[in-house]
């Protein structure tokens, strides 16, 4: 064997253990890396309920109410499976929508309420001309509509 | 064929042949440029839940994919410097270091342009913006430890561990979305299912990466041959160059 080909050898070796060191100290780390807790996280006690951490989720639709001070509000954050009640006092971020992705920081309090100190809007990977998306939500309309007419229809 | 791929690893036959091929990939990177710019700002359609905001993303994703990119051929170079001792490895490398680092930070940047308008915050500490941030420092790391050993030889070798251990984070980078909750949203692009995007969108990105990658051949090539010229400077052949009689004096 040439030296060369030592070297290549030590060369593909060394980075190879470097990348499962890498994983490894992720792997350990994989808590701390984690930037939001889901709803159902939080009620399987994943989450450290005793300090400030984050909650991320959909913005339930229907569930967004303002207090009559106008920057009081208070939403529920779901993952379709478990959800949280959030409030929150402050400006919120222009793309916050219900039925939209969300991200609150805070900490949960006593009453099971989750008191956000900050929230950001969490927006998809997909675009789309405003065209594109009134069709699609109107195909989704569509689509609901049908569904109670049949099952209507059914009783 | 591989005969004439060996030959111009030699400094001296590769300095005439960028210098020709430079101007080609500088005009091809400013009339991709032109036009990705164009088919971005004038033809892609405004996005139904951002708005005008979104359009950040023709300059923030092929700068991003530039920086992840980069750092891998950077590395390439490197590890095959220190595998087979070739002169001009090194040199190659250290030409990629500072327009990598520029795309990075042009990426951090653009990305907290755009993630004040959109998630509310310049700034925040999820896996993808970390990650991101510490490819900024790998680079600067790269570009300071090779600048701080005056020997090219052993600054080459040191160099090049630097940036074989560094490139471990280019796949924390990509996948951290997919491993991690995290704030940053997933690719609209990959190579595994359709794009998530309108087509006008999806044209205007790729002309930027294009134009992106154009821009980055070019540049890391006009600084390869300044570099060969420093280096190779008391050699027969610099002296004899018209340009090297410029650099020498």
């Amino acid at each position: 064997m040439k030296p060369r080909h030592q070297r290549m050898i030590a060369i593909g070796a060394g980075v190879a253990l470097i990348a499962v060191a890498a994983a490894l100290v992720l792997k350990a780390f994989q808590g701390n890396v984690v930037f939001f807790f889901s709803p159902s996280q939080i009620a399987n006690k994943e989450a450290p309920v005793e300090k400030t951490f984050r909650v991320g989720g959909m913005v339930e639709k229907g569930s967004l109410r303002r207090q009559a001070d106008g920057v009081t509000v208070q939403f529920v954050v779901t993952d379709t499976a478990q959800s949280i009640p959030v409030s929150y006092t402050g400006i919120l971020p222009d793309l916050f929508k219900e039925g939209k992705g969300v991200v609150a920081q805070g900490r949960l309090g006593p009453d099971g309420v989750f008191h956000a100190s900050e929230v950001l809007a969490k927006h998809d990977e997909n675009y789309m001309p405003p065209e594109a998306a009134h069709a699609l939500s109107k195909a989704e309309a569509d689509r609901a509509a049908r569904s109670v007419v049949t099952s209507g229809s059914g009783r | 064929m591989s005969s004439e791929l060996f030959r111009l690893a030699s400094p001296q036959a590769f300095f005439p042949v960028a210098g020709k091929v430079i101007p080609w990939f500088g005009a091809l990177a400013a009339a991709l440029a032109a036009a990705g710019l164009y088919v971005g700002f004038v033809v892609a359609p405004t996005d139904a839940t951002q708005g005008e905001a979104y359009r950040i993303i023709f300059l923030h994703v092929p700068a991003a994919w530039m920086s992840m990119f980069l750092y891998c051929v950077m590395a390439g170079w490197a590890g095959v410097g220190l595998a087979l001792n070739t002169r001009l490895s090194g040199m190659m490398a250290s030409a990629i270091a500072p327009t990598g680092a520029m795309f990075t930070f042009v990426a951090l940047w653009s990305g907290a342009l755009w993630g004040r308008p959109t998630w509310g915050a310049y700034w925040v500490w999820d896996a993808r913006l970390t990650s991101e941030l510490v490819l900024l420092f790998l680079y600067l790391g790269f570009i300071a430890l090779k600048e701080a050993i005056p020997d090219p030889v052993r600054a080459d070798r040191a160099g090049a561990i630097l940036a074989l251990v560094g490139v471990v984070n280019v796949p924390i980078i990509y996948f951290s979305v997919q491993w991690w909750n995290t704030l940053h949203q997933g690719a609209s692009v990959s190579l595994t299912r359709a794009p998530s995007m309108a087509r006008a969108m999806l044209a205007g990105m790729l002309l930027m990466a294009l134009a992106a990658w154009m821009y980055s051949i070019a540049t890391a090539l006009a600084r390869v041959r300044r570099i060969i010229l420093e280096r190779e400077r008391d050699a027969e052949w610099v002296r004899l160059t018209k340009e090297g009689v410029g650099a020498a004096a």
